[in-house]
This record gives C-alpha cells, sequence and structure tokens, in this order.
C-alpha cells in the first residue's frame, strides 16, 4: 500500500484544495489529518458510517474535599497546569506526576474524549478524519488513529493508496501526519514567510526520510519569488510537479462546496496534470 | 495589555495583523508560531539568541538501576524502554514531566536536559521576541512557554499565534486580555474560525473578528458575527496590492499610511 501526504508547513497555501481536488481524479482512500482545523469534509460532504471516541490524555483532577492545600503538586507540575490548587485542564496533559506527589491523594486522572474520528462514504469514494475538541492535547495520537483507520479501510476495500491531508507547521500533528509516507507533496506559494515555510517542512521530511516533491500554487502572485522557489528546488534536487495560477475560481468553488475539477475544466487540467505526475512518482519509486 | 492574534485556520493573515498592528501602535512583538515563524520576515530586526529552551530528559545512572521497569510502567508517553540490562529513552516522545525520577526507589534518574528550541530578540522600530522550535522536534508548546516568560507586565504586548486550535495555541492565548481572531470570508476560514472562538469564550477571553480578504467568498462570517454579538473590528479588502506587498514581505500599513490610522483605531477600540 502506499501513502501520500499533501503538506505545506504555512498554513493557507492550498493543500485542502489540492487534496479535495485529487480525490475526484483517484480511487483511494482520503484522510484529513489537519484534527485541529479540519476542512476537507467541507468538500467531500461525507456521510458517516462509522464514529469513534477518542481518548487521548487522560486529566488530572482535585478533590477539594480531600485536598489539604499543601501545593506540592503545583510545584511538581511542569506544564504549570496546577494553579490556586485546581487543575488548568487545558494546559493537563495527565502525566500523573500530581497524584504520585500528593501526600493525601487527592488527585485522580480521569478518561476524557479528545475528539472523535469519522470513517464517511462520500462521492468519491472512502474517508476517514478526526477532529479534536478544541484546545486539547496529544493530536498526533489522533492523527496515527486517523492515519490507521484509513489503512484499514484500504485493506479491507482492497485499496492501494492513502493520501493524507497534513495539518500547518512542523510539530507534533505534521510529523505523525508524514512519517513512514511514500511521498509529501509540499504545496509552496510565492511569498518571502512561505519560502521559509517550505524549507523548514522540507527539512522535517528529510529528516524523516520522506522523499518530497513540491507545487507551486498562486505562482502568478509574485513571478520573482516562485522562481526563487523553483532555483531552491533545482538546487536541491527536488522536483517541481507544478504551477498553479492564482484564480478567484478556486474559492468560488469553495464557497459551492466543489473541488476544482468539478468547477472549472481548464484550471481542473492543471490539478489533473499533477496528480498524473504523483502517480508517476510513485510508479518510479516503486520500481527502485 | 497582552493581545493575541490568532485563527484558527493558516493563512488567513494573523502575521499580517499582528505586525501591522504592532508597527501601527509601537507595541512589542511576539511570534508564537514558533514551527513556522515569519513575523521577523516583515519586521526586519537583526535577530540575537536570548535564550535556549531546554526540556527535561531523565538519565539514567545504571549501576544504581536494578531494572524493575517502575518507570517505564508510570511514563504516560511511552518513551522508556526497560532490557534486561540497559535502559533506552525515546526523547522525542518524553514529554520532561519529571514522573519516572519521582517513582524511581533506587534514586537511579537525574535530570538532565535537551534542546528544543531558541528564543531571539531584535529590535527595528519595536522590539520583536520570536521563539523558533528545532527542526524535528515536536513539542512546540514548551517553546512557546518559554517565549511567554518575556511578556512585559507593562506596555503592550502583540502575540502572533500558530495556526490551530490545538496544545500551542492554548499556550500563546492563555493569560491574553484580549483575542483578535483572523478570518477570511470562505467555508474554509469560516469553520476554523468558530473553533478559535469556542476557544477563546471557553479561555474566557474577550474577542473580535478582523475579516481579511473581504469581498472572495461568501457572507457567512459576517452573519454569524451579527448573530453571536461579536464585533467585526476590521475588514482588509482583498487587494492585489496588498498580497504582493506581502509576498515581498513588506507590512502593507507602513506603506499605505490610511491602513495604519485604521489599526491604531483597532487598538482604540479594543483597548
Amino acid at each position: 500500500m502506499k501513502q501520500v501526504v499533501v503538506a505545506s508547513g504555512k498554513g493557507g497555501t492550498g493543500k485542502t484544495s489540492m487534496v479535495s481536488s485529487f480525490a475526484a481524479l483517484t480511487n483511494a482512500v482520503f484522510a484529513d489529518c489537519d484534527v485541529d482545523a479540519p476542512n476537507l469534509h467541507l468538500i467531500l460532504k461525507p456521510e458517516i458510517t462509522e464514529k469513534m471516541p477518542y481518548e487521548g490524555m487522560e486529566v488530572a483532577r482535585i478533590d477539594e474535599g480531600k485536598c489539604i492545600k499543601c501545593g506540592e503538586c503545583e510545584r511538581a507540575c511542569r506544564f504549570n497546569a496546577i494553579e490556586n490548587f485546581k487543575v488548568i485542564e487545558e494546559k493537563c496533559e495527565g502525566c500523573g506526576v500530581c497524584p504520585l506527589v500528593c501526600p493525601v491523594d487527592a488527585i485522580t486522572l480521569h478518561k476524557r474524549v479528545n475528539g472523535i474520528v469519522y470513517v464517511a462514504d462520500t462521492r468519491f469514494g472512502d474517508f476517514v478524519y478526526g477532529i479534536l475538541s478544541p484546545g486539547e492535547e496529544a493530536s498526533g495520537k489522533l492523527v496515527t488513529m486517523v492515519r490507521k483507520k484509513a489503512q484499514e479501510i484500504a485493506e479491507k476495500k482492497g485499496k492501494d493508496l492513502i493520501v493524507i491531508d497534513a495539518p500547518a507547521g512542523i510539530g507534533c500533528p505534521v510529523i505523525s501526519s508524514i512519517g513512514g509516507t511514500d511521498l509529501a507533496v509540499i504545496v509552496a506559494e510565492p511569498t518571502m514567510a512561505a519560502i521559509h515555510d517550505m524549507e523548514r517542512i522540507l527539512k522535517v521530511a528529510e529528516h524523516f526520510n520522506v522523499p518530497t516533491v513540491v507545487c507551486i500554487n498562486k505562482y502568478d502572485i509574485n513571478e520573482e519569488q516562485s522562481r526563487k522557489i523553483e532555483e531552491y528546488c533545482r538546487e536541491k534536487g527536488i522536483e517541481i510537479l507544478g504551477k498553479i495560477p492564482f484564480n478567484k475560481k478556486f474559492t468560488e468553488a469553495m464557497v459551492e462546496g466543489k473541488n476544482i475539477i468539478e468547477y472549472d475544466e481548464e484550471l481542473g487540467k492543471i490539478i489533473r496534470e499533477i496528480w498524473n505526475r504523483v502517480e508517476k512518482k510513485l510508479e518510479e519509486k516503486e520500481k527502485t | 495589555m497582552i493581545i493575541t492574534v490568532a485563527s484558527g485556520k493558516g493563512g488567513t493573515g494573523k502575521t499580517t495583523v499582528a505586525v501591522n498592528l504592532a508597527l501601527a501602535i509601537e507595541a512589542t512583538l511576539y511570534d508564537c508560531d514558533v514551527e513556522e515563524p515569519n513575523a521577523n520576515i516583515f519586521i526586519k530586526a537583526d535577530l540575537q539568541k536570548v535564550d535556549d529552551v531546554k526540556l527535561m530528559n531523565p538519565v539514567f545512572d545504571l549501576q544504581k538501576c536494578t531494572f524493575c521497569k517502575k518507570c517505564a510502567e508510570f511514563c504516560k508517553y511511552n518513551a522508556i524502554a526497560v532490557l534486561s540490562s540497559d535502559v533506552i529513552l525515546f526523547p522525542e516522545l518524553c514529554s520532561g514531566c519529571g514522573g519516572c525520577k519521582i517513582v524511581c526507589p533506587y534514586d537511579a534518574i537525574s535530570e538532565g536536559s535537551r534542546s528544543i528550541g531558541e528564543i531571539y530578540h531584535g529590535k527595528n522600530g519595536i522590539e520583536i521576541y520570536q521563539g523558533v522550535m528545532n527542526v524535528g522536534e515536536a513539542r512546540a508548546t514548551p517553546v512557546v512557554a518559554k517565549l511567554k516568560e518575556y511578556v512585559k507586565k507593562d506596555g503592550i504586548s502583540v502575540l502572533d499565534a500558530p495556526p490551530g486550535n490545538g496544545c500551542p495555541v492554548i499556550e500563546t492565548m492563555h493569560g491574553s486580555d484580549f483575542v483578535i481572531l483572523v478570518t477570511e470570508p470562505t467555508p474554509f476560514g469560516f469553520h476554523d474560525f468558530k473553533i478559535a472562538y469556542e476557544l477563546a469564550k471557553k479561555l474566557d477571553i474577550p474577542a473580535g473578528v478582523v475579516i481579511n480578504r473581504y469581498g472572495v467568498g461568501d457572507d457567512s462570517v459576517e452573519k454569524y458575527c451579527r448573530d453571536e454579538g461579536v464585533d467585526v473590528l476590521m475588514k482588509i479588502p482583498y487587494s492585489r496590492e496588498i498580497a504582493e506587498l506581502y509576498s515581498k514581505g513588506i507590512p502593507f500599513a507602513s506603506h499605505i499610511p490610511e491602513w495604519r490610522k485604521k489599526f491604531q483605531e483597532l487598538y482604540e477600540v479594543i483597548g
């Protein structure tokens, strides 16, 4: 089974628009791993077939009746999650240190539902996505759960490809999204900020031994910066799979809940060519 | 006063708003998007490293260790593997909670540390502090926490938050007096804005909205704000000029003076 991840470092470069278009072009299982702020379901419009609670980290609770206000827990907590003998749930990691140090056994750990994983049918096929409750910890673990479920579905249905929509950034959920994939498609933008971020995400992919290719979105917003991306990639031996022009039709399609393949033939053709090159890349990799 | 600029969705214009606001009102800027810090691309200060972000990591004394596995059993992160005559730590899984040291009956664990990021400071017109997480690290939150130690008690501080709604965002927002939520009038922007707004409410921080790229997409954000009673503080129209200035790393309000005034007025409203 092959896995392709679409990532970017910087947010808002067009990852999800790209992935939603790929959905129309291949019979793969799609997985939205941007569990903090998932958007792919807004285009794929899933009919949910299975729903699983995600229990991430536990949370500490202080029994006020037993608490003697000695402050041992507050001193021991490395996450500054206890203030004035109360647990700040958003900051609690559930590490278990406070119950350990409490001299009167006033603190216990409790399960909490940190999110939900959905399995769904869409007009393009199978789709798995996760939604983290706002402000919860351990999004990387939820990403892993989404990917495992996607693999299960792919195996069950005899599909040999999974396409993953990664979150922005380079931290925990991103590492969980790109680790162990066969190809990372990095969506770049010709702005100084996005180029800076692209360089960092490329380093992360390299760190985890994932081969990369780059697409330049909105390349005509600043052609000079686009050339810089091309030069950078040439130097590093990274292939550029395509350049997508800025066009308001991408937003219009999103507002209608469609991908660009469904919305505009001409722009759709550009994405189609990019997808064909992604497939070719995967075939090449298989041969080597 | 501490103002956090957040959004939920990435790429809606958090950094644009944070930078232009900080410049207009001469605030100190803190780039809390430590995974992908971008604010200094616009401020162009000569940054100097002022601090290392270290995470506690256990160090095992194999002379004292009896391989009883109490540490590994305690660790909620599965960061420790105890073998018959060795102990292995997976540092990227370790949260630095320190529990293993407490549970060890033989005093065989001491505290080491490793660097997971750095804090920078510089000045160009305004002061800027920036946190940077090392590539390959998973935990952004301790870097944000370290950076926030530099937030000044007096004066105005503007914090540029990371995208998403997870732990690094909470760490950034926590203790702020006001949250500016930057969104764009698209289904993706609207969807993530609602989550970010819920988060601000949960943390009990007053919030207002800046709609960026106003004119693209639809009016669902405005409708929602009207129904929920959230103030729309500013609308930045979609303009090729602003997009181009952004791509070159130029803060648009320092290029277009009327916008500088608008950001000052925005501060008057929330300040």
